[in-house]
């Protein structure tokens, strides 16, 4: 008996040995997929990503893995192209004449892929969902400039509709906002302000597994979604705005990590990844070659967050630090040496590609590195409150991104220029970070940053910089400010209002309430079966514009 | 014997509970506002975040929440994840690929660390038996990141003979690079164990007379040295699924495998609470019934352990 059970359990592990080295030589096979070879329009794209955090909702995707989803699946009343310009879209017509109350005309024959038709109670529906407090949708303050959104939106509120909407006719609707707001038609674009059709408002749930839209592409049948694995885009043959497919489908399969990614990027597994990972920068350009690659400063830009709250750092002698911080800190160094390159020194509050851009805003040398005059500035503050002798200055950080290197650069700069005891603080997560810095309980300096959500100055500087601001970490205040901002917004026309912003940019490069660093390069790379590769102003590539070879 | 086995499955009642009720505690005592993170740097809307809060319970006190948790898992109802798909759905998908996973790694782990053991020690000393010690040695010291990104480069991008990552279906023979990449370590500790118990029991008088009376040498080998020397060796790998199964975050993580590993670290990560015990609850069974199946194979391998 014994010696039968034994030789049975042997010859079972012989067995699954071959079984296993057989399986091992049929691997062989698996490099296939990525031979879609012949120039055509059906050929399916694949890009990277990752799983959405929250159901395919408009109103309710606000981060980059399912944002990116969303821009293909639905079309707004406008959209951006590579550049970052409003195109319309939907929108036969935006019209406005005192910058508060717009009369929307919504273009005639648009449908949803379920053939339901586009009106402008789609977008009305929508936006009223989205900014209704009981329904929980992330984006809702999105919609907090429209008049009557403070009644939807409180707790326990039970009005559903916002006073600011009226539906006028089937394809005419009027929006008044509660104060002139002049950059309000370039913000339709972004994922808050698409339309929805019935069936979304209806039962949300199964709507966000399935959503059904408008855009250039949509799913591939009902289980086009797999969850943690891939999501499957198909073009919509029935749509006709501006950003027309140049191939069959995008299929974004999700990556926990750039390094995985970069893999298969290099073995032709991927067509399009849009972040080089840290680990290549330095050689992704030899391991690509040449015409496979791309650099573009995006609407993205990295800052440093000193609460006016601090003591240290309030009055006058908080102003002089912040400055002499500013200027200890050498961003040409640190951009070139941390980041490859994959940064730009900022010269102002905002990012490059964004309409208004101006580099050289009066007052901007205080973000120059100038090591004698920082250590001045120090000095001078010293004069007037002296900085506690046993005290470290912080930067926190989330450890759970790339973030160290840089914040260890910067802090050994002030270190070294200042003479002061500076370093990093990591927060474990991302989530403690933003709990201290909501609940303004922080003890040190913080970094920040801003993507924009749609291609408008006013992005970067009313939600960071306003009195009250939603993201406004340090609780900033300024009157001078308050009033350019709203002068901008309240401008006639946008190039008027950019220049009033950017006079609106003078007063935080004198308070420095956030010390801009640098602007965020996309740095992207493709397969050899694809062409057309251009990155879009915020930094995701432009996915319909892709062919295959 | 079946007495026995009903106790340590009775037993795993209060395993179930200590082990859910610390790990809920632990995330709840996690820093940091899962609510408010979802907003990412974007304002919070109070509002928006209160409804969000009681839609997850996390208005609750901690002892609530547990408890809330524990009723609806009676009704095999785990919750939602905060992108709103249910938790089983989520365990369902997760773990089968994990499983495979950990079992392919096991196997290669078993066979070749048994094999290569009881071959090295049956000629210790030989030329054969030094380099597989050498190269053993290497095996554990290098970790296992290192290993699978090169690996990877090779197998992958270089020679291209399989996909650099997994993804899709997460099949069988998809998983056999991670599975070796997963099992390298443990398949130097199996060999070393299997060597050294191999040896010990090639001096032991049972074989002295096994070989004494005549019996012959692959009959010696398997049924007095091997089976023998394996108790310890499945010991180990007892207790090694469970360490594969839960531990494979970071393979899994270089070959993109959508398995139990990466789903839990992205729910510390977003302190989904939920999502967390419900993983953690399953490999702690997986843990506590892989215990139970060594335990009767000691019975099996060596009958004078006996079961009452």
């Amino acid at each position: 008996m014994r010696v039968t059970r034994t030789s049975k359990m042997l010859s079972v592990a012989a067995l699954a040995a071959l079984t296993l080295s057989a399986c091992g030589g049929g691997s062989d096979e698996s490099a296939e997929g990525s031979g879609e070879g012949e120039a055509n329009k059906t050929a399916i794209i694949t890009a990277n990503g990752t799983e959405p955090q929250n159901p395919l909702m408009p109103v309710n995707t606000n981060e980059v893995g399912g944002g990116r989803i969303m821009d293909l699946l639905f079309e707004g009343l406008v959209s951006y192209d590579a550049d970052g310009n409003t195109v319309n879209e939907l929108a036969e017509s935006i019209e406005t004449e005192d910058s508060q109350t717009y009369t929307i005309k919504v273009k005639a024959d648009q449908k949803f892929t379920n053939g339901e038709a586009i009106t402008a109670k789609s977008f009305v529906d929508a936006w009223n969902f989205g900014a209704a407090a009981k329904n929980a949708q992330l984006n809702s303050y999105f919609f907090e400039s429209i008049e009557g959104y403070d009644e939807v939106s409180a707790e326990g509120a039970t009005a559903e509709t916002m006073s600011g909407l009226t539906v006028v006719d089937d394809s005419t609707f009027t929006v008044k906002l509660s104060q002139p707001e002049s950059d309000f038609p370039q913000r339709l674009g972004y994922t808050a302000y698409f339309p929805l059709p019935a069936e979304a408002l209806a039962d949300p749930a199964a709507f966000g597994e399935n959503p059904i839209g408008n855009g250039p592409y949509k799913l591939d049948g009902d289980d086009a979604w797999q969850h943690e694995v891939q999501i499957d885009l198909v073009a919509n043959p029935d749509y006709t705005g501006t950003r027309v497919p140049q191939n069959g489908g995008v299929t974004f399969k999700f990556y926990s990590s750039f390094d995985a990614a970069y893999a298969d990027l290099q073995s032709n597994e991927l067509d399009i990844l849009d972040t080089i990972p840290n680990m290549a920068l330095k050689t992704f350009k030899t391991d690509l070659g040449e015409g496979r690659y791309d650099e573009k400063a995006y609407a993205g830009n990295q800052t440093i967050t000193i609460p006016g709250y601090l003591p240290e750092f309030s009055g006058e002698a908080g102003q002089l630090r912040r400055q002499a911080i500013s200027m200890a800190i050498n961003r040409d160094e640190i951009t070139e040496v941390v980041f490859s390159g994959s940064r730009e020194p900022a010269t102002e509050f905002t990012a490059p590609v964004i309409d208004g851009y101006n580099d050289s805003i009066p007052g901007n040398e205080v973000l120059e590195f100038n090591p004698e005059k920082a250590k001045e500035l120090w000095d001078e503050a010293e004069k007037l409150s002296p900085w506690p002798a046993d005290q470290t200055f912080t930067i926190g950080y989330n450890a759970d991104a790339n973030h160290k290197e840089w914040i260890d650069a910067v802090a050994n700069g002030l270190k070294n220029n200042l003479g002061i005891e500076a370093e990093g603080k990591p927060y474990a997560t991302f989530k403690e970070l933003r709990a201290d810095a909501t609940a303004k309980t922080l003890t040190g300096a913080i970094r920040t940053g801003w993507q924009a959500d749609y291609p408008s100055l006013a992005n970067f500087l009313g939600p960071n910089y306003g009195t009250g601001g939603g993201s406004n970490d340090g609780g900033y205040s300024s009157e001078e400010f308050d009033t350019l901002l709203d002068d901008g917004l309240g401008a006639s026309t946008p190039e008027e209002g950019a220049e009033t912003l950017n006079k609106a940019q003078e007063v935080l490069l004198k308070d420095l309430p956030n010390i801009p660093l640098w602007y965020q390069v996309a740095q992207s790379g493709w397969s050899e079966n694809v062409d057309n590769v251009e990155t879009g102003w915020n930094g995701v590539p432009v996915y319909y514009n892709i062919t295959a070879k | 014997m079946a007495g026995y086995v009903i106790r340590r499955f009775l037993q795993m009642i209060p395993v179930f509970f200590g082990a859910t009720f610390l790990v809920y505690f632990l995330v709840f005592s996690l820093p940091g506002d899962p609510i408010a993170a979802l907003f990412g740097d974007k304002p919070v809307n109070e509002a928006v975040a209160a409804q969000l809060r009681s839609q997850y319970n996390l208005d609750q006190p901690f002892i609530i929440q547990y408890l809330l948790y524990l009723q609806n898992l009676v009704t095999f109802d785990l919750g939602v994840d905060f992108s709103g798909r249910e938790v089983s759905a989520v365990l369902a998908q997760a773990f089968p690929v994990t499983i495979r996973l950990a079992l392919l790694a096991l196997l290669f782990e078993a066979v070749f660390g048994i094999a290569f053991g009881l071959m090295a020690g049956l000629k210790k000393g030989r030329i054969f038996d030094s380099t597989v010690l050498v190269v053993s040695l290497i095996v554990i010291a290098i970790p296992v990141f290192v290993l699978g990104f090169l690996l990877q480069f090779l197998v992958g991008v270089k020679l291209q003979w399989t996909s650099p990552t997994v993804g899709g279906d997460a099949g069988w023979s998809d998983l056999i690079l991670p599975a070796v990449v997963l099992g390298l370590a443990s398949f130097a500790y199996v060999l070393r164990l299997t060597r050294t118990s191999v040896i010990e029991n090639m001096n032991a008088d049972y074989v002295r007379t096994a070989t004494a009376k005549g019996l012959s040498r692959p009959r010696v080998v398997t049924v007095h040295i091997l089976r023998n020397s394996l108790i310890p060796v499945v010991t180990f790998l007892g207790a090694d699924l469970g360490a594969l199964m839960g531990g494979a975050i970071v393979t899994e993580g270089i070959f993109n495998v959508p398995g139990v590993g990466q789903r839990l670290y992205q729910s510390v990560i977003r302190g989904e609470g939920p999502t967390i015990v419900s993983i953690v609850s399953v490999l702690v069974f997986v843990y506590v019934i892989a215990n139970l199946l060594v335990d009767l194979l000691y019975a099996w391998l060596d009958p004078r352990i006996r079961y009452a």
